[in-house]
């Protein structure tokens, strides 16, 4: 349950400044995650998949996906990821501004892992990072990483 | 962030120890649950199916499931739950003792929203239960209570 293992986490947010938040917060809550971000859902399929420059991306432990995201928005992202025989295994956690019964309920119908609300405030930011790295990342098994996706 | 209205849980689990520690723990770390057990897999889905006896059965908001049960299996009711368009909102959370690869990927594939390992010692049992309250009871945004399409 306590593995050191250094864990790769995607994360997929287009506001640079939640990007920033969410890094910091990481490095207190959790010294051993790498945190790889993509700014919409076409660079995120892309990490995935493997494409383009990110011909090399590690397969992440963990994503967190925001909803609201520019050129392909995060449900269909989720979409995307839960449909793909290799890619439906990785814990998907929404982590949005909406607390919209509808957002809610969609992305638990798409097969979200769980869904989170982004706090407005900066210290309950970092309160809600550290909840995702202690159950996450310390409390819950994770599917084994695999050579090939 | 504590759920103000009672939580409804689905404990399926057929060890009667292991039934009467997450009682215990549970009314320890909130006392807004509801904690309803089926001892095997057909009883979960009579009760998730409103079926004979669970006519009047509440919809879980969340369902604690253990792979290795009688009559049906942990892993055939999970199957059930996410090919059900009206269960399959519902998070549902392995709680196993089983640590085997195989078990873990299995669980993501077939959907399962997390993966928890099932410690032996009291204490762990005790930490574990608190850290599903806290996180999947009072951080995470469960559905609402109702019959989605």
């Amino acid at each position: 349950m306590t593995e050191q293992r250094i864990k790769t986490l995607l994360l997929v947010e287009d506001n640079a400044g939640d990007v920033r938040l969410t890094q910091e917060a990481f490095r207190t809550a959790n010294k051993s995650v790498h945190l790889h971000a993509a700014s919409d859902g076409v660079e995120a399929i892309s990490f995935l998949r493997r494409t383009g420059k990110h011909a090399n991306a590690p397969r992440p432990d963990l994503i967190l996906l925001d909803l609201n995201l520019p050129r392909m928005g995060g449900h269909e992202v989720l979409a995307f990821i839960k449909k793909d025989q290799g890619l439906k295994v990785i814990p998907t956690v929404v982590l949005s501004c909406s607390d919209a019964e509808a957002d809610i309920v969609k992305s638990y119908q798409l097969q979200a892992n769980c869904y989170l609300t982004k706090p407005g405030l900066l210290d309950a930011f970092d309160t809600v990072v550290k909840g995702i790295s202690d159950f996450w990342l310390t409390r819950a098994e994770l599917p084994p990483q695999r050579v090939t996706a | 962030m504590k759920p103000i209205f009672p939580t409804t849980l689905l404990l399926v689990e057929d060890s009667p120890g292991d039934v009467r520690l997450t009682q215990e723990a549970f009314r320890e770390a909130n006392q807004a649950v509801r904690l309803h057990v089926a001892w095997d897999g057909a009883e979960a889905m009579a009760f998730l199916n409103r079926q004979g006896a669970n006519i009047n059965a509440p919809r879980p908001d969340l369902i604690l499931l253990d792979l290795n049960l009688p009559k049906m299996d942990g892993r055939q009711v999970l199957a059930q739950i996410k090919e059900d368009a009206n269960l399959k909102t519902i998070p549902t959370v392995i709680l196993t003792t089983s640590v085997a690869e195989a078990d873990i990927d299995k669980s993501y594939r077939l959907q399962a929203n997390c993966y928890l390992n099932k410690p032996v010692e009291l204490e762990a049992f005790e930490a574990l239960v608190k850290s599903i309250n806290d996180f999947w009871l009072t951080r995470v945004k469960l559905p609402q209570q109702r019959p989605v399409g």
